[in-house]
């Protein structure tokens, strides 16, 4: 097991040390820097932005300054933010969590409502509510992200038992006790964790629903029907057990995915996550900051993918054996 | 017989395809006696296993069981028995016993808890009290150190093993009857042997019926004292296995006889019957084995020959039964004479 | 018996397929694609007014009435001429992104497959890697550092940043191919590697190629309008259908009919793409089985 987990972090530094090189030479190739006179103050003169340059090392040549870019990530230093005046690490600090408690509500509700979308859809197979189910579900696969935030922050800011901005409530936040805090913060994401769970869910409701199509002709069901047990039983228990294997997959792409999403619902529900920094450091061009966003969100498909296999092993026992 | 325990009375189960109505079994009618041992033999796609699943009513759509058929067992008509009391039936008092261990076990939960889970759906006792009645049953079928075993997964098992565990989970509520679908097709010979062998020995300690489905004469000759066979979706034959062993009459059933190996023949070359079995979707007119028959002649294709009673409980579908001297002049199969011509 | 005859002697149970998204879905998928292809072809002759001139700055943000349908934006321009043009903005950019994907995919995928020893390793690792890149985060730093992109490169990034999982999935069933009879015959009577690529392996793996491109196309369309609705998409004053939803969304709540119908454009094509393709899935399987 450990051998098992050591190896695959270890192949996903690699890939991670790879897009961080991928990376690092799309955005340094591109012409002009942050200090290049579309976005400054004309008054600046120009000995004023090659000292800038000079001191975050853009005049250097490419190669050193990958060299100085990979010696510092190795060292765990993100490098400086232009924008926020601040070390990217500690801004990537204060992001984090917020994304995390975004995608972690966001991933469990959406599990659980494809899961049960496709348990309904599958009990009444070729009726009515199959097919509306069915419908409905491609019909969120199908919308923007951005819009369908767009469309909730507007509904709720007509109708609002829910805060349509940021993580807690500025004025009244640090006035309230632990418990309060609590509940306000749960407050704040829920309309994000919601838009984001209406895009994911069908994704997974999809494919929940051709896996349980797949094993309902299992030998093994008609042994189970053979013993007496309820249709609702054996399709919750026995088929739903085998079924998820196929869907575990799917908990390793819905880090990217859900992350893709986090970085519109982020900026339209002004969620001070990872995907609002990355949208705002869009104008100001902050190199650091973009490529250590980009270099995190990989980090995170690596650990999706990590997390999926450890799923697989904890969901089939024909794999434990394996280790 | 007065009272059989099960009888199955013209039961036809059709499967209603695009492509035409497959008449898998059309018109089937037979009996089982309390603690009796009933074969039913015949090819695959002879109907053996429809029959199986029918009477447990496991037919799926498209399939069904078509109006007019009975199947009485403990005073009650399965056909038409609610689906609360047909699952009262399943696994308590008729249970069944499949092909594949490896597929009919569920293969993310352990062995144990398929076995135990019999008693948590029809007995009364607590999750412990099924788990011990499962260890029990494993114990039973000559499982060793049955309490490790429990805990183990399906693949951490071998394909005999995993034979008995269905056999104990088939025994857990001790039922009136078990119904075995090839229980043994898919094992090694040795390990066959030892699966009859336990089966007998079960069937004789607890008085449990068995239909014992199979293509195999062998496995018949072992376990059943009267015996069925199937062909087209219809009884073709029907007699005590003695007496079957002594003479069939159905040249289908002669044929099945010529095609068992036999350890005394010399002759390298195993027998088969020639062609196939025909599609269900088209039975062929008058008797369905007729393409394939030494025998056949112009009444085989007219008429369809009904269950002649050769003597006792002997009955035969052909023709030969009222016109026995044809059987001394036996030709090639029509199948044959095909592939002779082209 | 043919080969779609249901089993007759069910081994486990008979099959089942459940419901199949009718026929129906699917042609009414076709005809709402027709209509909007067709709308977008057609624009500068369907759309009332001229999608960039700004003809009355004092009739801005105007509700939908008869003159203008969907309303009018800030700029007071007329927002049904500027989803229709934009449409055909954003179909362009999906089509063309789509196809460089296509390409490169299909060859990446076609040449890990084959590939032998270390290259063949090295393609799939480099596949894996590229795999894990967020490919919006990533789009999101390429076009802030490298501004002002024109519609060229831009197109040309969201190819060239979209070809791996249609990779991966080619280098799957070249791979499955390999193992098979036709194709070792081939080799066996000398043809190069190169011609069994191109003569027996790509026409097999085209089906789930094609599939793959309609549902990826959806796929396409809104990532552009969700780059154009960030503001390193498509470049303002042309319109595609994500900088108009851009334009409504400061003022959503009083000025919904901004944003309102080129999202409904979109969620329209995007959910015809995606019957499509699944239709399109579900009538190539067959052959899918028998060949590979």
């Amino acid at each position: 097991m450990a051998a098992f987990l050591g190896r695959r972090i270890a192949q996903g530094a690699v890939v991670v040390a790879l897009v961080a090189t991928i990376v690092f030479l799309l955005i340094r190739l591109a012409p002009g820097d942050p200090f290049a006179a579309s976005m400054a103050d004309p008054r600046i003169s120009e000995s004023v932005r090659n000292e800038w340059r000079r001191s975050y090392g853009l005049d250097l040549p490419i190669s050193q300054q990958y060299l100085r870019y990979v010696a510092s990530v190795a060292k765990g230093d993100l490098g400086f933010s232009f924008s926020l005046q601040r070390p990217v690490r500690s801004v990537l600090a204060d992001a984090l969590p917020n994304t995390l408690l975004l995608m972690a509500v966001a991933l469990i509700a959406s599990f659980a409502a494809g899961i049960a979308v496709a348990l309904a859809q599958v009990r009444r197979r070729g009726r009515l509510s199959d097919r509306v189910l069915g419908g409905v579900s491609l019909l969120f696969f199908s919308v923007p992200d951005f819009w369908l935030a767009l469309l909730i922050l507007t509904l709720f800011a007509y109708w609002g038992p829910f805060p349509i901005g940021g993580a807690v409530d500025p004025t009244s936040h640090d006035l309230l006790g632990p418990a309060g805090r609590i509940v306000d913060r749960l407050n704040h994401v829920v309309l994000p964790a919601l838009t984001l769970t209406l895009l994911y869910f069908p994704l997974i409701a999809r494919h929940q629903r051709a896996a349980l199509l797949d094993e309902l002709p299992s030998d093994y069901v008609t042994t189970a029907r053979s013993k007496g047990l309820t249709e609702k039983a054996i399709l919750s228990r026995h088929t739903l057990r085998n079924a998820l294997l196929p869907v575990i997959a799917l908990f390793g792409l819905a880090f990217p995915a859900l992350l893709t999403g986090a970085v519109f619902v982020e900026k339209v529900f002004s969620w001070p996550g990872m995907g609002l920094t990355i949208v705002n450091a869009i104008d100001s061009r902050d190199y650091p900051l973009l490529t250590a966003c980009v270099l995190l969100g990989s980090a995170f498909v690596v650990a999706g993918g990590i997390l999926t296999d450890l799923l697989y092993r904890r969901f089939d026992p024909r794999l434990r054996d394996e280790l | 017989m007065t009272q059989p325990l099960l009888s199955v009375e013209n039961l036809s189960t059709w499967f209603h395809t695009s492509s035409g109505v497959a008449r898998s079994v059309d018109g089937v009618s037979f009996a089982i006696g309390a603690g009796e041992t009933l074969g039913i033999v015949g090819e695959s796609g002879c109907g053996k296993s429809v029959t199986a699943l029918s009477i447990l009513r496991l037919i799926q759509p498209p399939g069904r069981i078509e109006a007019g058929s009975r199947i009485m067992f403990e005073g009650k008509d399965i056909v038409t028995l609610d689906d609360k009391g047909m699952r009262g039936i399943r696994g308590n008092r008729i249970s069944m016993i499949f092909q594949e261990p490896m597929s009919a076990l569920n293969p993310v939960f352990t062995v144990g808890d398929q076995v135990a889970e019999v008693a948590r759906v029809h007995g009364n006792g607590s999750r412990q009290d099924a788990w011990n009645r499962a260890v029990e049953m494993l114990s039973l079928t000559g499982i060793p150190s049955p309490e490790e075993r429990a805990k183990q997964y399906p693949h951490q098992l071998s394909g005999g093993m995993r034979q008995r565990v269905l056999i104990a989970m088939a025994l857990m509520m001790t039922p009136a009857l078990i119904i075995a679908d090839e229980p043994t097709t898919a094992l090694d010979v040795t390990i066959q042997a030892q699966i009859l062998e336990l089966l007998v020995e079960l069937q004789n300690r607890l008085g449990t019926s068995i239909l014992m489905i199979t293509h195999d004469l062998g496995v018949i000759a072992e376990t059943a004292s009267r015996v069925v066979v199937m062909y087209g979706g219809e009884v073709v034959e029907e007699a005590e296995v003695k007496t079957l062993f002594a003479g069939a009459h159905h040249p289908y059933t002669e044929g099945l006889m010529n095609a068992m190996p036999q350890i005394t023949a010399s002759r390298g070359r195993l027998n088969v019957i020639p062609g196939t079995v025909p599609s269900p979707t088209e039975w062929p007119s008058g008797c369905r084995f007729r393409d394939r028959c030494s025998y056949a002649w112009e009444r085989c294709e007219r008429e369809h020959p009904p269950l002649y009673q050769i003597s006792g409980s002997h009955t035969s579908r052909c023709h030969l039964a009222v016109e026995p001297e044809r059987r001394a002049h036996p030709h090639l199969p029509l199948v044959e004479q095909a592939n002779a011509t082209v | 018996m043919n080969s779609d005859t249901p089993l007759v002697q069910p081994r486990g149970v008979a099959p089942l397929r459940g419901w199949q998204p009718s026929r129906g879905a699917a042609v009414a998928a076709s005809v709402v694609l027709v209509i909007i292809i067709a709308a977008c072809a057609l624009a500068p002759l369907i759309a009332p007014y001229d999608p960039t001139v700004q003809p009355n700055i004092l009739a801005s943000s105007q509700p939908p009435s008869l003159a203008h349908p969907f309303g009018t934006d800030p700029y007071s321009r007329d927002v049904l001429s500027r989803v229709i043009h934009g449409g055909r903005v954003s179909l362009l950019v999906a089509v063309l992104a789509t196809l460089v994907s296509v390409t490169l995919g299909t060859a990446y995928g076609a040449a890990a497959g084959y590939a032998r020893g270390i290259s063949g390793a090295v393609l799939e690792r480099l596949l894996e890697a590229l795999l894990s890149i967020p490919r919006l985060l990533l789009l999101i730093a390429v076009f802030a550092a490298w501004r002002e992109v024109p519609i060229k490169g831009f197109i040309l990034i969201l190819g060239v940043t979209g070809w791996y999982g249609l990779a991966r999935l080619v280098r799957g069933q070249v791979l499955a191919l390999k193992a098979q009879d036709f194709v070792a015959s081939a080799h066996a009577l000398g043809a190069t590697r190169a011609r069994v690529i191109i003569r027996h392996i790509l026409p097999n793996v085209l089906t789930p190629v094609v599939v793959a491109a309609t549902l990826g196309l959806g796929h396409v369309i809104v990532l552009e309008a969700g780059l154009s609705y960030l503001g390193i998409g498509v470049r303002p004053p042309d319109p595609s259908w994500g900088n108009i939803i851009q334009d409504g969304s400061d003022q959503i709540a009083a000025h919904w009919w901004i944003s309102l119908f080129p999202g409904v454009a979109i969620v329209l094509t995007v959910m015809a793409f995606n019957v499509l393709g699944d239709a399109l899935l579900r009538e190539l399987r067959p052959r899918q089985i028998e060949t590979g």
